[in-house]
């Protein structure tokens, strides 16, 4: 019997031969992520450890995103700690540099690996063929201190994708049908192996969106074969596969779905399930608040493009707050030279440093009560951006900026069309 | 004996510790402040030794542990629940807070009722009658047994 991606790469952190659905392993890990959601925790249990140590440095990542500049003392404390504990320790460190998911895609992630993260979206690396899974602080830990940790092999699901995507519709439109489809635990303790002839069409900011969020269907982890797209973006910044894996023809799979991308539309997640999903046309004259693009799911190039080419010449409503993150630096920078900014700050939108910003309720651009927000984000959860009583739909970063021109949910076809 | 706490299905980690307090220092600090959204008197009324009891996919979302700490900090002895989302459950266990699977129990019991739980027979009971629960693969009942992943792992390291 053949394997999945998961289950070789799997085999591969565990030096055996093969392994199957409902096997638990000892792996090495090659990257070990965390943030400043959780880091500080992590540090306290260490220095309570026993035997505090470090099993290989060159394998940590530490990103301060969430909270970034820091909010309150309380916050600024946290980080302080962080902070001080990586330089202590040689640590890689980044701070104001991005979300750590696009920091990771940018500068270490590579096809082959086995990441854990400290964040659920770690399985967003699965765009480059690794394994990436969020885990909490004390697996963190143990994995920090031993260079080690276990895993249960996960059952696949195979996701087969056919034709291509619509003008207009998006990656994120395809990946919130699909979880739509399969509901918030579709995938719970499984992995979800995206391929076939449609993926090709792809761009890697696409695949990131599309394996970013499908820790929202419940998955472990979520993967993509290393194809030329993948292998070229690795190469455009100089660094190399660790293992490109393929899927064995006769791998078995829990499940399999055809996804014939020509028949996806513009959809939203309504409050407050991420599987709430329905065409953005049943949302139309939503009034919103504050709408938001950016995040580790849609504050790439490509989103800040499609936004910038809906405003330009538009404005943003008077009663719309309209917040613009790009995923990191280098982004912004890009967006900068590209001339996006100037467009964004000139139809009224608010221009932000990267970070994880209202992607959650503890950063920025908090809502209050009874506020709706319209987000390119990772979660519409019952308070996640604020107010336990306020509203989040997930949209496309065209559905978002197009709502943004409108105060009310709509779709960039539906703007009145602009005078020559 | 302990009460029980119903909560519904799809809760998730924001529910159960909001995201503007997971940067408070200590998880002392933010115990308090456990399920504010969906019962804001939940942290003063819950006692040593009493259940949190829900439906499908609990913890579903993000991967802070401090969702099962605060739970735990709180005196929660376990979480029974017709199935959890997995980052919860792992962290739950590697914390040593019991996550027990039952799949019959949540449709029979009611909010403020006595429950008493057995972790060795992997039973429930609650107004007379028992239920049944999933036992736990026996490599995480180790973890849990050893009292959480740390524990295990200061007596590999002695």
């Amino acid at each position: 019997m053949g394997m999945t991606l998961a289950e070789k790469i799997i085999a591969s952190a565990a030096g055996v031969e093969s392994v199957r659905p409902g096997d638990i392993h000892t792996v090495e890990l090659d990257y070990l992520m965390s943030n400043d959601g959780t880091t500080h925790l992590t540090i306290d249990m260490y220095n309570k450890l026993a035997h505090p140590h470090i099993a290989d440095v060159s394998k940590l990542v530490w990103i301060v995103d969430h909270n970034l500049p820091s909010d309150s003392v309380k916050t600024a404390a946290s980080h302080k700690k962080m902070r001080d504990f990586a330089k202590q320790n040689g640590i890689a460190f980044y701070e104001g540099k991005g979300v750590c998911h696009q920091i990771m895609m940018e500068h270490h992630v590579r096809p082959g690996q086995l990441i854990f993260g400290a964040d659920s979206h770690t399985c967003a690396y699965g765009a480059l063929g690794a394994f990436g899974t969020g885990v909490g602080c004390t697996d963190y830990l143990y994995a920090m201190v031993t260079g080690k940790s276990w895993v249960l092999v996960p059952e696949s699901l195979r996701f087969n994708l056919t034709g291509r995507l619509n003008p207009g519709v998006t990656a994120r439109d395809l990946i919130l049908t699909i979880i739509g489809r399969i509901g918030a635990n579709g995938a719970n303790y499984k992995a979800m192996e995206f391929g076939g002839e449609g993926l090709k069409t792809l761009t890697m900011s696409d695949r990131i969106a599309i394996c970013n969020l499908c820790v929202e269907a419940g998955a472990k982890t979520a993967l993509m074969e290393a194809d030329e797209v993948a292998l070229d973006y690795l190469a455009q910044r100089g660094r190399a596969p660790k293992h490109v894996f393929h899927a064995d023809p006769d791998a078995a799979y829990a499940e399999t779905y055809e996804i014939d991308m020509t028949e996806i539309v513009p959809v939203v997640a309504k409050p407050h399930f991420v599987d709430q999903v329905v065409p953005a046309s049943q949302c139309l004259g939503t009034r919103i608040d504050e709408a938001f693009l950016g995040s580790c799911n849609n504050g790439r190039m490509e989103d800040l493009r499609a936004g910038a080419a809906i405003l330009k010449g538009r404005k943003v409503a008077d009663s719309v707050r309209f917040l613009v993150v790009p995923a990191s630096g280098e982004i912004y920078r890009q967006a900068l030279e590209e001339g996006l900014l100037k467009i964004f700050m000139e139809s009224g939108a608010i221009v932000m440093n990267a970070n994880c910003s209202v992607c959650w309720g503890s950063c920025q651009g908090v809502i209050g009560e009874g506020e709706t927000l319209i987000s390119t984000g990772t979660r519409n959860f019952k308070g996640r951006a604020g107010h336990p009583n306020s509203f989040v739909y997930l949209a496309s970063a065209e559905t978002v900026t197009a709502s943004a021109v409108a105060g009310e949910i709509t779709t960039a076809d539906r703007l009145p069309k602009l005078e020559d | 004996m302990g009460k029980i706490f119903k909560f519904h299905t799809d809760v998730d980690t924001d529910q159960i510790i909001a995201s503007q307090y997971l940067l408070y220092p200590t998880v002392e600090e933010m115990k308090s402040h456990a399920f504010e959204s969906l019962d804001d008197s939940f942290a003063s009324r819950v006692q040593p030794g009493d259940y949190v009891v829900a439906a499908e996919n609990f913890g579903c979302g993000s991967s802070r542990e401090q969702a099962p700490a605060v739970l735990k900090a709180l005196g929660v002895k376990a979480v029974v629940a017709k199935s959890f989302a997995r980052i919860f459950f792992r962290n739950a266990i590697n914390i040593g807070l019991p996550v027990i699977v039952c799949k019959e129990l949540y449709d029979h019991v009611n909010d403020g009722e006595e429950m008493d739980l057995s972790l060795i027979d992997g039973t429930a009971e609650v107004n007379g009658v028992t239920y049944a629960c999933t036992k736990l693969n026996p490599y995480m009942q180790d973890i849990l047994n050893q009292g959480g992943l740390l524990a295990s792992l200061n007596r590999e390291e002695a």
